[in-house]
């Protein structure tokens, strides 16, 4: 066969026709539309909830407090989130109170040796939080071992100005000479979103490519369209298009996600402002938020943002492309069902095995699941800030491309054959024989 | 001159044949129909010219090239297995088919609008295809299908789910673009359309051809001595000829279908039978396509 510029041409106009359609028609959907102004608003919400929430714990909690040691004091001092209330009276008629009335806790101090403080209960109507049993055990140890402090002859004040409180920057050294500092906690938090939102888009788009292929298949469109282009062809100009769905919905998403975390932050400030006055625990929540943000900068923003664009589109291509196999021999979204699970494994096993990378940003198992295609999307971003050798990333970036022309090229022998097959049963050893059938 | 050429086409799928031993040529400028029953491997047949599928062996020829996969994107291809984007305008819908077969878009726009009228579909441009009835959609896949004027078209079962009427609509169209240079194939199992259309067909039954040739010609090949005649009398026994049935027609005119026992011409006949009847009409009868089908594909000929 002879290789002409022109037939090139032409195939691309058609290829590019096709991307087009697939992009259009799903770009004017209603549910594209919604999803794109409703996923920042829930990413939104998922960011900014949780600090809004720690500002505005539930309030006006009403805790009673039984002193029968006497050695306590007034440790307890309310304050806009909980009221205290010292009573005197015994501890069977407090219990029954406390289911009658509206009471929060009961916190009970029994007598007790200061060698040995034991039997303090805390009785509720309902379970306590993590964070208010930790203030109140933290309260309680502290003011014991100021007690134990006093018992034993010691000056507080002298105990004091031996304290110190050490807060421990780490810097890490690269292999040109150069130190960069670097925040564990903030690695942590971009590459858990960087990597559930390739394995979501890889998902999201990869079905999305697979019911496109279904509907082509049992609306008997296919044949018509590929008299006029190869499968190949018309599979490809699918995956793409679909593929510039994502990046459309990425790009929508980052900015109007900046554009709403923005106003947000503008409508809280005064509210965390408010609350760091009164509360000076709360500051330091502010305070440790602060830093949080500053040691983004010593993560490669710009690194993460271009790595995440490279590994979204080579993940999904990769799986795009099996998806549309799958789809190709099937006849409806049920058929499918059965191939679903052994090509979606690796992506599960991938969101799986973040915590064991995160344990270990840079051991074997980590760095395996980072080279491998089928892996490495997900466990790659989940690497990357916290520093990836160049070479690794290089290395993982070829084998991704590598992989994806090799899934690409599998799904396209099932594709043209499967896509025109109806009412065979199909399973994988006939997957197989479609693969191996020669042009 | 012979604008296709199917050269000993034999394929089969997983051991069972679909397609033994094929060979065909068809006429440019004509109509041409593949018949058989469901399942004969006509439509095995059509995949393999338009290169969708492979055959095992053989080779197709088109103006004597053999057939490449750019000049199999020329042709206009209606499948048997068909239809549209549900979610897609009508209009959308063939610019997009149009743009994919090469067309500009003005020039599909120009087109589409000109056939849209001709099928009576004019006021469905800006309509979903899922709220087009069965034969709406039948005519824009149609339309979808000569809208670049292939000078080949290859039309897979174009009649089933067509009304009457509009069966009569298409068939028109499809005598229209033969007349103005067009070589079209089509397969049927119905057999209602095959005489006004075809200038040619071949006969497929169980992967095998039957046979082929001019529609005339395969009449004429066909008939087996038959004669209807209407007379007053009684016709001589024991004659050169069988009584194969035989009807009463008003007053004492009868109506008989005879055979003769060998080949003779008609005037022979005449001579006969005026010796003993009265003749008031005599006609060659002359097979029909279907019966010709029923007789070459039914079980007793096995």
């Amino acid at each position: 066969m002879k290789f002409s510029f022109q037939k090139c041409l032409q195939v691309m106009n058609k290829v590019s026709l096709i991307i087009f359609r697939e992009y259009l028609t799903r770009v004017k959907k209603k549910s594209f539309i919604i999803a794109t102004f409703l996923g920042p608003i829930l990413m939104g919400a998922v960011m900014f909830l949780p600090t809004y929430f720690a500002l505005n714990t539930q309030g006006n909690q009403f805790f009673q407090v039984i002193d029968e040691s006497g050695l306590m004091g007034a440790i307890f001092v309310s304050d806009n989130e909980v009221n205290y209330e010292y009573i005197s009276t015994n501890l069977d008629l407090a219990k029954s109170d406390l289911l009658e009335n509206d009471i929060d806790g009961l916190i009970y101090i029994p007598e007790f040796e200061l060698n040995e403080p034991k039997g303090f209960i805390l009785y509720g109507a309902s379970n306590q939080s993590i964070s208010t049993l930790s203030s109140i055990e933290n309260t309680l140890e502290l003011h014991i071992e100021s007690l134990r402090l006093s018992a034993s002859g010691l000056d507080k004040e002298v105990i004091e100005s031996f304290e110190a409180n050490i807060d421990l920057n780490t810097i890490n050294l690269s292999d040109s000479g150069g130190e960069q500092e670097s925040s564990s906690g903030a690695a942590t938090i971009i590459g858990y979103i960087a990597s559930f939102m390739i394995y979501m888009f890889v998902f999201i788009y990869g079905a999305m490519c697979m019911r496109g292929v279904i509907e082509e298949k049992s609306s008997r469109i296919v044949e018509i369209v590929l008299s006029s282009v190869k499968p190949f062809e018309l599979m490809m100009g699918k995956v793409i298009g679909i593929a510039m769905v994502g990046l459309t919905q990425f790009v929508l998403w980052i900015l109007s996600t900046g554009g709403i975390s923005i106003l947000i932050s503008v409508l809280m400030s005064p509210v965390a402002l408010e609350m760091g006055a009164a509360n000076s625990e709360m500051s330091s929540e502010v305070d440790m938020m602060a830093t949080a943000l500053s040691a983004l900068g010593g993560i490669n923003m710009t690194l993460v943002l271009s790595a995440f664009l490279f590994y979204f589109i080579g993940g999904y291509l990769l799986y795009g492309a099996l998806f549309a196999a799958i789809g190709s021999a099937s006849e409806s979204d049920a058929d499918a069902q059965q191939f679903m699970l052994p090509v979606t494994a690796p992506l599960i096993i991938s969101i799986i095995s973040l915590s064991l990378v995160l344990q270990d940003p840079h051991g074997s198992v980590s760095f395996w699941m980072s080279i491998i295609p089928f892996t490495s999307p997900i466990i790659m971003m989940m690497r990357i800030p916290f520093g990836v050798a160049p070479w690794e990333l290089i290395l993982s970036m070829l084998m991704l491309i590598l992989g994806f022309l090799f899934t690409l090229w599998i799904a396209g022998r099932i594709y043209r054959v499967g896509i025109l097959m109806h009412g065979t049963k199909v399973n994988w050893k006939i997957l197989a024989k479609w693969f191996m059938t020669s042009d | 001159m012979d604008l296709i050429k199917i050269d000993h086409i034999s394929k089969a799928y997983s051991g069972h044949p679909a397609l033994s031993d094929v060979s065909l040529t068809i006429p440019d400028k004509s109509i041409f129909g593949l018949l058989g029953p469901n399942g004969a491997g006509k439509t095995t047949l059509i995949r393999i010219i338009t290169k969708i599928i492979q055959q095992d062996q053989g080779k197709v020829f088109l103006n004597e090239e053999e057939i490449t996969y750019d000049l199999v994107r020329k042709i206009g291809y209606l499948p048997e297995e068909r239809g549209l984007y549900k979610k897609m305008k009508v209009g959308e819908q063939l610019i997009y088919l149009s743009q994919l077969k090469g067309l500009s878009r003005t020039e599909a726009v120009k087109r589409i609008k000109i056939w849209l009228e001709k099928l009576d579909l004019k006021s469905w441009w800006n309509k979903n295809v899922e709220d087009l009835s069965k034969g709406m959609a039948q005519k824009v896949q149609f339309i979808a299908t000569v809208v670049h004027e292939p000078r080949l078209l290859i039309l897979d079962e174009p009649f089933s789910g067509f009304d009457p009427v509009n069966a009569d609509l298409v068939k028109n169209e499809i005598l229209d673009l033969r007349d103005k240079g067009a070589t079209i194939i089509f397969s049927t199992h119905r057999m209602e359309s095959v005489e006004e259309l075809c200038d040619n067909i071949a006969l497929i039954n169980q992967s095998k051809k039957i046979l082929d040739g001019s529609v005339k010609q395969i009449k004429e090949e066909q008939k087996q001595g038959q004669y209807i005649i209407d007379y007053t009398g009684t016709l001589p026994i024991k004659e050169s000829f069988d009584v194969l049935s035989q009807t009463d027609l008003e007053g004492d005119l009868k109506r008989a279908h005879i055979k003769f026992h060998k080949a003779s011409k008609p005037n022979d006949l005449i001579t006969q039978l005026i010796r003993s009847v009265q003749l008031f009409a005599f006609s060659e009868k002359i097979p029909t396509i279907n019966e010709i089908f029923i007789s070459k594909v039914s079980p007793s000929h096995e």
